[in-house]
This record gives C-alpha cells, sequence and structure tokens, in this order.
C-alpha cells in the first residue's frame, strides 16, 4: 500500500492539486465546514475544475452565501456571479451538497432491494425508519457511502467531505467495516434462525432467554422480520461497504484534521492523527483555525508589558487630556496583554506538539469577523493554500 | 411536557439530575465539573457522570480517569464513567438475578450484537443507570457530561422511542419511571453550554426547540462560556485611541523602553474579539424565551486546566447563580 507514504505537497494548495478526496476531520467546533467550503471555493478559482464540497449541516449563513438555500441531497451548482460579486474569478465549477441521511438511506435501499415487495417492506419497517431517521451513528456510514457514490459517478475533479460530527472522531472511519462485520455476524443468523425454522438449538436457547426476557418476544420478531428483509440484501452491501474502505485508504485519498490549539481539540486532533497513521491512511494536512498571533509570545514585549502595569501611573502622564483614565487604560492595555500572552504560550506549546505529523502543517490566524461569505471564505482559503 | 417558568437558575442545584450539553469544544465538561464541585460545595452529595467516556472529568479534579464504579475525587463528589455494557450486567444482577459471574464473553457478544440491532438500547442503559442513581438516592445530586447537542436529543428522547418499539418485556416495564424522572421538571433539568460564537448560538437555539419539541426534559439554563472581558468603557476607548495615535505611542515607547505597538495591538484584537463576540451573544439572548436564565462564565487565562480551573469555574457559577 502506498497510502502511508509522506506526499510531497509542501502546501495545501499542492496537496490539494494531487488528490481527489480531500476528507476533512477532526473535532467539533472548529470550523471544520467553513475550512472545507473555503478550500473547495479557492481550489475552484486556484485550480479550476469541478470541484464539490459534500457537507453536513452547514451554518445558515455559510449555506447562504454559497447559494445553498432549500438543497437536499443532490448537488447544487454554485453560482459563479457568488465567485464574481466577491471579486473573484472562478476558472472551474463549485458545486456543493448537504447530506440528507434519511434520503441516503432510502436511496440505498432502493439501489440494493431485489425487489419492490421488499423494499416497500423495508421503507415501512419502524425500526428502519428508526435507524434511518433517528439515530445519528448511521450518519457515519452514510456520509462515506455518498462520498464512494459521488466517486464512482466521476463527474469531479476534487472532492472535498466535511464529516459529521461524531461522538468519536473515528467512528466515520469505522462505519463501513461495521456495516459489514454486522451483515456477517454470526449473532445475526442466530437470532434470524429461530424465526426461521422455529427449531432452537442448545447452544443458543439461553441467549433467547436473556433476550427474551429484556426485550419482549414482539420486538425480538420485530428485530428479525427486518434483518430477515436485510439480508436480501447482505452481499450488495457488504460487497459495498468494503469498497468504501478501499476508497478512504486510495493513494488519490487525503486526510486533512482540522483543530483549534484549544486543550480538548488538540488532544483529540492529536489522537485523530495518530490513528489515521497507524491506519495507513494518508494524513496531508492539520489545518489550525483562531491562532493567536505570534507577538503575544514574544518574551521582549512581555517584559515592556510587565513594566507597563508596574508604572502606569508615571507612563501615562501627560499623553492624552485625561491622565486619570490613561492610567487606567495603560494598566490594562498591560494586563490584557499578559492574559492573552498566558494562553498564546500554552497554545503555541501544543503546537509545537503536534509538528511533524503531517505533510502539511498550517495556522489560520483569528480574524475579526465572522465568515459568512464568499469573500470570507476565499480570504481564509488564501490563508490556507499557500 | 413540562410547563416553561418553574424553574428559576437558583434552583439548578436542587435538581436530582442535570444533563450538560453543548456542541464540541465549547466547554461542557468543564462546566459540568464546575456545577458538581459548586455543588459539593454546598454540601451536597455529587456523582459527575461523564458518558463519552475521554478520562477528562477526572482530570479536571486531579485525579486518573474513573471507571464504571465512581471513586470520590474530591471532597464530596465522586466520578465515574458510563460504560453500557457494565450498566447492561449490573441491571441483569439487580433486576433479573441473572448470574453473569465468569461467563462474561458470550454476555458481551450477545450485548454488542442487541445494542447494534436495536436502536435505543444503548442510550437507555445510559439513562437508565442514571435514573437509577436518582432513585436510589446515594447521591443528592448528579450531573452528567452529556453527548454533543447533536446527540443528546437522541439520548433523552430514547426512553419515549422504546415505549414506542417495545410493547412488553422487561425494558419496556423500565421505561415508564424513567420517563416519570426524566420529566419532572423539579428532578432532572438540561443545561445547554455555548460560546459567545456563530455555529454554537445557533445550535443552542436549534436545541432549544429540539428538546422542547422531542423531549419530555425541561431546559434549565444556557451557560454562555469563555466571555472575554469588557476591556474599555467608551470614555476609555477614546483615550485608547488617543494612546494609539503615532506621535503618542512613540513617546510612550521611548518612556517603556520598548516597542509597545503589540501591546497595544493586542489590546486592540481583544476589543475587537468581544465585539464580534457580543453580536453572538445578543443573538442569543433575543432567541431564547425571556425568562430562561443565561450564565455568563468568563474567559480563563490559564496555562492549563485542572482542579484550579474548575474551582474557579464553580465560584463564576456560584456568582452567576447569586449564591
Amino acid at each position: 500500500m502506498t497510502a502511508a507514504r509522506p506526499g510531497t505537497a509542501k502546501t495545501v494548495g499542492q496537496l490539494l492539486a494531487a488528490k481527489d478526496i480531500v476528507i476533512a476531520c477532526g473535532p467539533g467546533g472548529v470550523g471544520k465546514t467553513t475550512t472545507a467550503a473555503s478550500l473547495a471555493a479557492t481550489a475552484v478559482v486556484e485550480e479550476g475544475g469541478r470541484v464539490l464540497v459534500l457537507t453536513v449541516d452547514p451554518a445558515r449563513r455559510l449555506a447562504d452565501a454559497l447559494g445553498l438555500k432549500g438543497i437536499g441531497n443532490d448537488e447544487v451548482r454554485i453560482p459563479d456571479e457568488v465567485f464574481t460579486d466577491a471579486a473573484a474569478r472562478p476558472r472551474g465549477q463549485l458545486w456543493a451538497a448537504m447530506l440528507d441521511t434519511k434520503q441516503s438511506w432510502d436511496d440505498l435501499i432502493r439501489a440494493h432491494a431485489p425487489d419492490e415487495a421488499t423494499r416497500e417492506q423495508i421503507l415501512a419497517n419502524p425500526l428502519y425508519q428508526n435507524i434511518s431517521g433517528r439515530f445519528v451513528q448511521s450518519h457515519d456510514y452514510i456520509a462515506m457511502e455518498r462520498l464512494y457514490e459521488i466517486h464512482c459517478e466521476g463527474k469531479y475533479d476534487l472532492i472535498v467531505v466535511d464529516t459529521p460530527p461524531t461522538r468519536n472522531a473515528l467512528d466515520f472511519l469505522d462505519a463501513p467495516q461495521r456495516m459489514a462485520d454486522f451483515f456477517s455476524s454470526r449473532l445475526l443468523r442466530w437470532l434470524i434462525v429461530p424465526y426461521r425454522s422455529r427449531v432452537v438449538n442448545m447452544a443458543s436457547r439461553p441467549f433467547y432467554q436473556v433476550a427474551d426476557r429484556i426485550l419482549g418476544t414482539q420486538f425480538l420478531a420485530d428485530i428479525s422480520e427486518f434483518f430477515i428483509l436485510f439480508q436480501s440484501m447482505y452481499k450488495g452491501f457488504v460487497e459495498r461497504a468494503e469498497a468504501v474502505t478501499r476508497l478512504l485508504s486510495d493513494r488519490r485519498t487525503t486526510f486533512m484534521v482540522v483543530s483549534t490549539l484549544e486543550a480538548t481539540p488538540v488532544r483529540e486532533a492529536e489522537f485523530f492523527s495518530a490513528e489515521l497513521t497507524a491506519r495507513k491512511l494518508h494524513l496531508g494536512a492539520i489545518v489550525l483555525n483562531k491562532v493567536l498571533p505570534e507577538y503575544l509570545c514574544d518574551p521582549r514585549t512581555d517584559k515592556l508589558a510587565q513594566s507597563m502595569k508596574a508604572r502606569a501611573e508615571e507612563l501615562a502622564e501627560g499623553l492624552t487630556d485625561d491622565p486619570v483614565v490613561a492610567r487606567r487604560v495603560v494598566g490594562e492595555v498591560a494586563e490584557s496583554f499578559l492574559n492573552f500572552g498566558v494562553v498564546a504560550r500554552r497554545e503555541a506549546e501544543q503546537q509545537a506538539e503536534l509538528k511533524g505529523a503531517p505533510d502539511v502543517l498550517v495556522t489560520v490566524p483569528f480574524f475579526d469577523a465572522d465568515i459568512y461569505d464568499m469573500a470570507g471564505l476565499l480570504q481564509l482559503g488564501a490563508q490556507v493554500w499557500e | 411536557m413540562a410547563a416553561p417558568g418553574v424553574t428559576a437558575a437558583p434552583e439548578l442545584l436542587d435538581l436530582r439530575l442535570v444533563f450538560v450539553t453543548g456542541k464540541g469544544g465549547v466547554g461542557k465538561t468543564t462546566i459540568a465539573a464546575g456545577l458538581a464541585q459548586l455543588a459539593a460545595e454546598q454540601g451536597k452529595r455529587v456523582l459527575v457522570c461523564e458518558v463519552d467516556a475521554k478520562g477528562d472529568v477526572a482530570s479536571l479534579f486531579e485525579s486518573p480517569p474513573t471507571g464504571f464504579t465512581p471513586r470520590e475525587v474530591a471532597p464530596g463528589v465522586w466520578s465515574m464513567s458510563m460504560d453500557t455494557e457494565a450498566s447492561l450486567r449490573e441491571y441483569l444482577k439487580l433486576h433479573l438475578r441473572i448470574p453473569v459471574v465468569g461467563r462474561i464473553g458470550p454476555l458481551a457478544r450477545a450485548f454488542d450484537f442487541v445494542a447494534t440491532a436495536a436502536p435505543g438500547v444503548r442510550e437507555i442503559l445510559t439513562v437508565g443507570k442514571l435514573c437509577w442513581e436518582v432513585r436510589e438516592s446515594h447521591y443528592d445530586l448528579v450531573v452528567v457530561d452529556a453527548p454533543a447537542s447533536g446527540h443528546i436529543i437522541g439520548q433523552l428522547a430514547a426512553p419515549q422511542a422504546i415505549n414506542d418499539l417495545v410493547k412488553v418485556g422487561l425494558i419496556r416495564s423500565q421505561t415508564d419511571w424513567m420517563l416519570d424522572i426524566l420529566s419532572d421538571p423539579r428532578q432532572t433539568g438540561l443545561v445547554a453550554v455555548c460560546t459567545p460564537e456563530e455555529m454554537p448560538v445557533s445550535e443552542t437555539l436549534e436545541l432549544c426547540t429540539r428538546v422542547r419539541e422531542e423531549t419530555t426534559v425541561r431546559m434549565s439554563a444556557v451557560v454562555v462560556n469563555r466571555v472575554l472581558p469588557e476591556l474599555f468603557s467608551q470614555r476609555e476607548e477614546e483615550i485608547f485611541e488617543q494612546l494609539r495615535a503615532p506621535e503618542t505611542e512613540h513617546v510612550l515607547s521611548e518612556r517603556v523602553g520598548g516597542p509597545v505597538a503589540p501591546v497595544l495591538e493586542a489590546a486592540r484584537l481583544a476589543v475587537t474579539m468581544r465585539r464580534t463576540r457580543s453580536v453572538h451573544l445578543q443573538r442569543l439572548q433575543a432567541g431564547l424565551f425571556p425568562d430562561m436564565p443565561v450564565l455568563l462564565m468568563p474567559y480563563l487565562f490559564a496555562r492549563g486546566f485542572g482542579a484550579r480551573t474548575t474551582r474557579q469555574v464553580a465560584r463564576s457559577l456560584g456568582e452567576e447563580l447569586g449564591l
């Protein structure tokens, strides 16, 4: 496998130019969706081609910025005017799609059900509706499944994926394999057998006794019916799940870990990077958002600020038209610098620990304002790109 | 469903079961630990339970990670990590008298299967264990470092979902009393943590709606974490601008003995950050029910997070609750 081999990319731009699929992953709340969207948009401006950003649940304002109002599972093209209004010239096409889990599951059933009767039975099954609609774990699988589907259609030069928020950032990596294991499980066969043959063998009897007492016979029967129906799609599902797993480790696929330098996210990012490497998946880049400016860590300025805090009265004298307020301001300014310095040094240390793992490590400074339009996305993208 | 306006924020500590949730990365574990610390300082026996076992809660009390069996990590604070399989084992032992000693293997496999096959089983075992601790009154207060806001609904709605799916059997007979505890606003509450930033605020507003519509649990308070201090009054800002004028800045630099531009620039950054964030804070307050208590927690300029910051968080929470 060539996937684990370090790449030659020195910048995110080079990385994106060399890959077909970029999967943005990492802890929640670090600007993953925004980073994915901004890189896709920047790729359209810098590289051209057809670029798709596949996102899960974009902030409404970001969706507005991309012209994503009211779109569902289908890919929609972002009009060129959105770029030109932001004073940029698109050299290719930007497409976007949002992941609709329920819809994707239904599509999957439609594609794999052997006949119409089975299909309708599954779609109507309350258990199926529960799995596909309510329980979040199923996002993980369906996001990867949808990526595979779109990739196979071959319509895009680059797909940037914003992964769903997961309990554990790794869930979505394991999801295809879990799905395959699940359908191959011996226990599944155990469970289904008695409802087929009514003969419970000695080995499995205790299992039923416990299961019956906990869940009730009716529910067990419901589960069984559901899985008997699903069995008809077993082969298709397992093959599919395996293909999805292969796609993730393909050398045209790379992972981009997005984080901030706050304690918890950075620990998750570290863990995630290590896991990607252990699984021989390609860690292309780490993008660190909202990084405080470096000058906050400068020891000389820190000394000056300390001195400003101590000598505020004398320093402020005669500088402004209000010496009392000026003294307070000088003191507060110095204090604020020292406070942010503490945080900046903590973050710098954490950043140093991340170095070396990926091909590219990029930091993005704190932006004065939130990013809510194409101009903002491209500004962020330009920071990350080089 | 609970009527709005029953519980005021100071009564937060009188609840028996508090779920602390929020978008990833907003500091909900810190708030959960601070809340537990505060309640313990008020003389309560508190269990703080981490649902996504990462060992962070115990570390906020300078303690090694805890397992399913609670351990006292600070005076009055016991910590545990949820383990659904252990929860099932405990349940079987207590309620069904099914001997599970020694034969964990087959049970674990069966559990894995049932939990994967029957959505909500994992959730019900988590919520069930928490409700059980409340019912048995081992603790005055159970604080849950709950799943992120995207997942909490599934967790809280699990008893109802199971009720709808499972018609008979032991699990069914157990969901009724769980729902009683969860639906009682004098016993159970949900605290949403966010930061004054775009996505966390949007997600919190969305969460409030979903909690009301899809669960029987009452939202008790919204905690806004990492609120930056207001650096200047209006007058002070005018003076600050005078100081930033090139000649003045030059004089100041000479007096201090080095370039002060970065120090002034950092203050400008702090002001801008505060301003961007206050827009989101206003949006949050405008979007919430007027009677929803909003607790503002200051940004902690700390080297790291541990017992010391947990006590700081507890103190700030206490101030916000008027204690």
